[in-house]
């Protein structure tokens, strides 16, 4: 592999934010597509700060130094994957659902989606089921993430599916759940698609689904 | 208005003052379900022997106040946080702090509260004011005041003292005191963002300066996403103590944190000659000679 692609590879896995839109220019300069910068660069990082994640040697701030360094690489080529028109991996909505307000983790899962390179909606916390399926219409994705942190609210991951089924949605999107309270028993309950215990985990998840 | 406000809550037999000049007040965090999924399953199943252990070990450990959360997805709130009360009651003799965020299931819970309760908790919102300060009215309890509102928790120290405020004078307005409010500023996690700590104290300061009145925090989210958290945890109780916070929600089990508040007390000088770090030393020792 090219050595300026590696170099990104690093600088997303160091969240180097100080050199990435340099390298970046670098490689456009080196007449590297936006597609092989996304595919060969910045994706690669980006696993592999998944992996060094879900194995506990990584933690949040990293990751989103990480997510950061990417994004701001993102921006310099986005415009140009979008000329090309250039596919993404698949479309993930998430949100934290109704009466919970925690999104640290809902966050970090958006992060390794856009790392794995899907295109993310995030339509925020305390989720409401009409805006999930006001949204899925709007959105059209192919995987829905939701989460809860609450013993209290992790009824309202269920509610939404119920408003998914009444708007004639429920198939034609994929849902994973996630969040501190929730288990794979709870997901089968509740009837989702599956769970994920991290983010690393969410974003193989999803990859699972488009497949 | 005095900044040094005496909250006074009690269980039958025990009543426990909460004053900045005297030792911290440990409310011990154990007995909730939210992220324990040993605890939830055992409340799902009926059995209640995990939160006796969890209310004796706590206590043991140097809890003066014991929070008691039943919130079981799919389960009858209402009943459960009955029963779950009851068994805490019936084994150990201190104060506790009543957490739902179900009005009914609050008001059947002080129905069977014996002594003068700590409620967990109002926030800002309308619909939480209407609802809750009522019952601490009505039933003569102490309330935690959540720093949140209809728009979510503010992002700088001048609008979470702007929420305490409200919470302040809409119970004054029923006839509260502000010795019976207990705010919590809102510590979020400095894994995702590293001024989240120092806004916190900032904000205690501030309501602390403005009102006098006792401050609660729940201080273990503080280090999610980061490694050794314990550590990161002690550090920051010790240094809340100092900026002002008297009863933090917090695991007592966790000897970090235990000797943490014990050193920060001894160093604000509420630990008079030294006794309550002594008693503590011994404690320790003896266990340690006992394991080897």
């Amino acid at each position: 592999m090219s050595e300026i692609l590696s170099e990104l590879s690093t600088a997303v896995i160091e969240g180097n934010l100080d050199d990435i839109v340099d390298l970046t220019e670098d490689a456009l300069d080196e007449d590297f597509s936006a597609q092989d910068i996304l595919d060969k660069g910045l994706m690669p990082g980006m696993d592999h700060v998944g992996v060094e994640f879900k194995a506990g040697n990584m933690f949040v701030p990293e990751v989103l130094r990480s997510a950061r360094a990417m994004q701001s690489s993102m921006e310099l080529i986005r415009p140009m994957l979008v000329a090309s028109g250039v596919k993404m991996v698949g479309k993930v909505l998430l949100g934290t659902v109704k009466g919970d307000l925690h999104d640290i983790g809902k966050n970090l899962v958006g992060m390794m989606c856009e790392g794995a390179g899907f295109d993310v909606h995030d339509i925020g916390k305390d989720i409401e089921p009409d805006a999930f399926v006001a949204a899925v219409k709007e959105f059209e994705p192919d995987v829905i993430g939701m989460s809860a942190l609450l013993t209290t609210t992790m009824r309202s991951m269920e509610h939404t599916i119920k408003a998914l089924e009444e708007a004639g949605l429920r198939d034609k999107v994929k849902i994973m759940i996630g969040g501190a309270p929730v288990t794979q028993a709870f997901s089968d309950q509740i009837g989702a698609d599956g769970y994920a215990s991290n983010a690393a985990s969410a974003a193989e998840l999803a990859k699972k689904f488009v497949a | 208005m005095s900044n040094n406000l005496t909250t006074v809550v009690s269980s039958k037999d025990v009543t426990v003052k909460i004053n900045r000049e005297k030792a911290t007040v440990i409310i011990g965090e154990r007995i909730n379900p939210t992220g324990r999924k040993k605890m939830l399953k055992a409340l799902q199943a009926g059995d209640f022997d995990m939160v006796r252990q969890d209310a004796l070990a706590q206590v043991a450990a140097g809890a003066k106040i014991l929070d008691v959360n039943a919130g079981v997805p799919g389960a009858d709130e209402e009943a459960l946080l009955k029963q779950v009360l009851q068994t805490v009651m019936d084994t150990v003799d201190v104060p506790l702090c009543i957490d739902t965020a179900d009005p009914l299931a609050l008001e059947a819970a002080l129905k069977t509260y014996e002594g003068k309760a700590l409620i967990n908790s109002v926030n800002g919102e309308e619909r939480s004011l209407d609802a809750i300060l009522p019952l601490v009215k009505e039933y003569g309890a102490a309330v935690i005041g959540l720093c949140m509102d209809d728009d979510g928790i503010p992002a700088t120290v001048d609008d979470r003292l702007k929420v305490a405020t409200k919470i302040i004078e809409r119970a004054a307005k029923l006839g509260i005191g502000p010795e019976d409010i207990v705010i919590d500023p809102l510590a979020l996690t400095m894994g995702a963002d590293h001024t989240a700590g120092f806004l916190a104290m900032q904000t205690i300061e501030r309501i602390v300066a403005e009102f006098g009145v006792n401050i609660t925090m729940g201080a273990s989210n503080i280090s999610f996403g980061m490694p050794d958290r314990k550590h990161i945890n002690s550090t920051f109780i010790a240094m809340s103590i100092h900026a002002g916070l008297t009863c933090p929600i917090t695991n007592p089990l966790e000897e970090e944190i235990a000797i943490a508040v014990l050193a920060a007390d001894l160093s604000m000088g509420r630990d008079e000659y030294g006794m309550n770090w002594i008693k503590a030393y011994r404690v320790r020792q003896k266990a340690q000679a006992e394991t080897e």
